[in-house]
């Protein structure tokens, strides 16, 4: 998969004039949706840091609440931060698509079916912790897997500011191996950028210390709970689905043996 | 085909027994069936308790345009003095003039039917085939009723109710109109859905 | 005889001179005789029925929460999923029925290949089965659009524009199907009741037909013997046993084997990694933004990769008229193939090694032809279209010559177990 990414990337140039998504290999990402705690706080970072731009408009509050383990009036109370909203609504913002157009060239789509569209949650959980600073981007944010994305950085005061940058890694030699100072023990180097650097195992970013709030591991949490949450909004019934289908198909094991024991009783007739 | 190969016994049991496992798959089968009828989210969520503004309704008045509780009309109108005073005048003209049948929370069983004796809350869908009854306040002599002391009268089927929302003897609805769970948040709000508390 | 038994006879009695209920219980099921030789191919007529049942409910209770507008469609699906109780599995039992019913019918028609089930005197079964698939590609291709999907609406407006691969007429007729100039809510609409009501009524009573004509001469079997040619003195047919309840009853072993295989997947993998529902669906329907890779669902794709494997022009006409040609002579072709195979033997197993090969050679192509449809087409994945395409029409266009000339082995007289 990471391969055909890599190859993709390479085969595929941004056009001009629209954001091209260009192939950056996945961080692996392992939803848990047994975590009810990730998962709240997963909605608060979104509720606080997202529902501005995007909507989750299949999504209701009731149901959220439900499934996340949050008594309903603590919902209203800490995550919903418009007082007409009542707690069966679905999870909308006001934003005006015009402004919006306006603001980020274009309009921010609805998330709630995003890591379904995706294909899972792992590409949402590398967008968020790829994000550079770009001073030729009008909002000075450019993006790893979305190149010459129109959204800002939305996190950038949790992570601090990520640079992209060239970095000196070990050569590698004709057989493939990296190449070594027999004298020294230290690794003979060459200063690598870009896609390059990514196909060699590095990444290209480099976090400007004590420019958020979070460190690395603090923030990776952070996106790790985002995306877990939005990997529930995208398919709510997911556990219940489940759960069901473990006693549906214990039920046709247990179904098969009486139904196998009378299949014999009349086939011996005619054997 | 050697009949003396069947053991019957064991068939019969067999037959049961798959027969029973099997009752019971198409019985959880039928549940996502029958269960997708029930009210949906979106139901459950427009069905919500409303807030109605009581601060302009006149006495006499029925609040216009009618609010809708879970789609059904709610009446909401301000009785005048003259109004509840011919109240009880004519009991033996209703046929449960006590509300003696269950179609009001605890809190409006009494002779007005309300929390407020000047404000009645009611469903505006009569108790017979569930038309939505004309409020005609005055009380003055109707074409359906020479004797008409104000109140409800449903033009599909010719059912009266009073201005408390019970109903008239001789009539087809069965009981009075029913009062919704409903309370006061402040002397102008009234909430209807949901009784005071639970929230 | 008790009262009970006696009032049921009597009751009976007074239906039957009225209506042949007991003659068509005694025609159809308990005095049908089945081969008793029956192998584990001859399970697949039996779970299309069931996958088709589990179409038709799940169906009638979707179209109760669907809606089929431009504006509403995308939005009432996932109302569908999250406000309507136990919608999510109603849902996905219809989309996971969609996929397993085209994997039965494929199978069951492979079984027809096998064993020679279309030939004498079972040609009308097979041509009212291949109307009955064709059916069903035109229901699951309308029932596609219906999510409203950025895949759905690009899959439909991909094959709705092979329409306009006919000359002269083409571009009109194009417009005409879709009722505007581009896929819209009024395609929508129409695709809908088409979906819902005509071409289930036309399935229903092909299917009817199907079992008709089979029941009128009887099920062929793995050795392509007719086993009413050996029968004993009260005229039972010695290798067969009554449909009911030997069938019925032995079946069901088997049919909940695979109400478990399609629980699994309906379940636990109801997106089938994007094969059962194709991952740019998750976006509404956008008519300015094709998604990076149009590809059927997988059912369609073995025929795709027909209709991009035409690449150049002949006879003065286009390569996208040659597709459209090759992809429908591909569908429609299979029809005439009772009168293709010259063998005298029915079944594979007596049948010589130019079938063998040939089936063989056909069936790898149909799988690659599939994976082909479901990637992007590069000059070599075109050319292994072609020699594909090729295998495919060789093994009906040749039938004629390699079943006369190959040897066929003795057919037994009965049926082996």
């Amino acid at each position: 998969m990471r391969l055909i990414l890599v190859v993709l990337a390479l085969s595929v140039l941004p056009q001009s004039g629209f954001a091209a998504e260009v192939g950056f290999p996945l961080f692996e990402m392992t939803p848990d949706l047994e975590d009810q705690g990730s998962l709240q706080r997963g909605a608060k970072i979104y509720m606080n840091y997202c529902l501005g731009c995007h909507s989750l408009q299949y999504q209701r509050y009731k149901r959220t609440a439900e499934d996340l383990g949050v008594p309903e009036s603590l919902m209203l109370e800490h995550l919903v931060f418009d007082p007409n909203t009542k707690i069966g609504d679905p999870i909308k913002n006001t934003i005006s698509k015009d402004n919006a157009k306006a603001w980020f060239g274009a309009v921010p789509p609805d998330l709630t079916l995003y890591t379904q569209l995706k294909g899972g949650p792992e590409y949402l959980y590398t967008y968020l912790l790829t994000f550079y600073e770009d001073s030729q981007r009008p909002l000075g944010a450019n993006n790893l897997v979305y190149e010459n994305v129109g959204m800002p950085h939305a996190l950038l005061e949790l992570q601090g500011v990520q640079k992209k940058v060239c970095k000196q890694i070990p050569k590698l030699a004709a057989n493939g191996g990296e190449m070594m100072d027999p004298l020294s023990q230290n690794y003979i180097t060459e200063e690598v950028c870009g896609l390059e650097l990514i196909e060699r195992g590095y990444s290209p970013l480099e976090l400007v210390e004590n420019s958020g709030q979070l460190t690395a591991e603090g923030y990776e949490q952070v996106v790790y709970d985002l995306t877990n949450f939005l990997y529930y909004v995208g398919d709510p019934s997911r556990l219940e689905r489940e759960r069901t289908g473990v006693f549906v198909l214990i039920f046709l094991a247990f179904f098969f043996v009486p139904a196998y024991l009378l299949a014999r009783e009349y086939k011996k007739e005619f054997h | 085909m050697s009949e003396s190969s069947v053991n019957s016994g064991r068939r019969n049991f067999l037959l049961g027994a798959t027969a029973v496992v099997g009752a019971g798959g198409v019985a959880g089968l039928a549940v996502p069936f029958v269960g997708s009828w029930s009210p949906s989210a979106r139901a459950l969520a427009a069905g919500a308790p409303i807030k109605v503004d009581i601060s302009r309704l006149e006495p006499g008045e029925i609040l216009g345009p009618i609010p809708a509780w879970r789609d059904k009309p709610v009446f909401v109108f301000r009785r005048s003095e003259t109004m509840l005073a011919q109240l009880d005048e004519r009991p033996e003209r209703l046929a449960d003039p006590a509300s003696e049948r269950q179609q009001q929370p605890s809190y409006a069983k009494n002779s007005t039917r309300s929390i407020r004796p000047d404000i009645a809350v009611l469903i505006g869908l009569c108790t017979h085939l569930s038309c939505s009854p004309k409020y005609r306040p005055a009380i003055e002599p109707q074409e359906f009723d020479p004797e008409w002391a104000g109140g409800f009268y449903c033009p599909c089927h010719g059912s009266k109710f009073d201005l408390a929302g019970r109903v008239y003897q001789g009539v087809p609805a069965p009981s009075n109109l029913e009062v919704p769970p409903h309370y006061y948040e402040s002397d102008n709000v009234v909430v209807i859905g949901e009784d005071e508390g639970v929230a | 005889m008790s009262a009970i038994e006696q009032s049921f006879k009597n009751v009976m009695a007074w239906i039957d001179d009225r209506l042949p209920v007991t003659e068509a219980y005694e025609k159809h099921l308990s005095k049908y005789y089945a081969p008793k030789n029956l192998n584990i191919w001859y399970y697949f007529g039996i779970f299309s029925f069931l996958v088709l049942a589990n179409q038709l409910l799940t169906g009638i209770w979707l179209t109760m929460s669907y809606v089929p507008t431009g504006e509403e469609a995308f939005a009432s699906v996932e109302y569908i999923m999250r406000d309507v109780e136990y919608g999510w599995m109603l849902r996905y039992m219809h989309s996971t029925g969609a996929s397993a019913f085209f994997v039965v019918v494929y199978l069951h028609m492979f079984r027809g290949l096998l064993y020679g089930s279309y030939q004498k005197p079972r040609e009308l079964i097979w041509i009212l089965g291949m109307l009955i698939y064709i059916a069903l590609m035109a229901e699951g291709f309308f029932g596609y659009l219906l999510p409203w999907g950025n895949m759905s609406f690009w899959g439909a407006q991909v094959i709705v524009s092979l329409a306009s691969a006919i000359p002269l007429v083409g571009e009109d007729l194009a417009i005409w199907v879709r009722g505007d100039f581009n896929m819209s809510g009024v395609t929508l609409n129409r695709f809908f009741a088409l979906h819902v009501v005509l071409v289930p009524l036309f399935l229903l009573v092909l299917v009817v037909l199907h079992v008709l004509a089979l029941h009128e001469v009887g099920s062929n079997n793995p050795d392509g013997v007719d086993i009413k040619k050996t029968t004993d003195d009260t005229g039972k047919p010695l290798d067969g046993m009554p449909f009911h309840p030997y069938f019925t009853i032995g079946k069901l072993p088997g049919i909940i084997i695979f109400l478990f295989l399609f629980c699994a997947v309906m379940f636990f993998y109801p997106d089938g990694g994007g094969y059962l529902i194709e991952h740019p669906n998750y976006e509404p329907a956008d008519p300015l933004k094709t998604p990076e890779l149009i590809a059927p669902v997988w059912y369609y794709t073995p025929f795709y990769s027909m209709l991009r494997a035409a690449t150049f022009p002949l006879f003065g006409l286009d390569a996208k008229f040659w597709g459209l040609v090759v992809m429908a002579g591909a569908i429609i072709l299979p029809i005439v193939l009772p009168w293709l195979d010259k063998s005298p033997v029915k079944s594979i197993r007596y049948k010589g090694m130019g079938s063998k090969v040939m089936l063989g050679l056909f069936v790898i192509a149909f799988f690659i032809l599939g994976y082909l449809g479901t990637v992007h087409p590069t000059p070599l994945r075109t050319l292994m279209a072609q020699i594909c395409t090729g295998i495919y029409f060789a093994y009906f266009l040749l039938m004629p010559w390699y079943t006369a000339v190959e040897k066929t082995k003795p057919v037994p007289d009965r049926v082996t177990m």
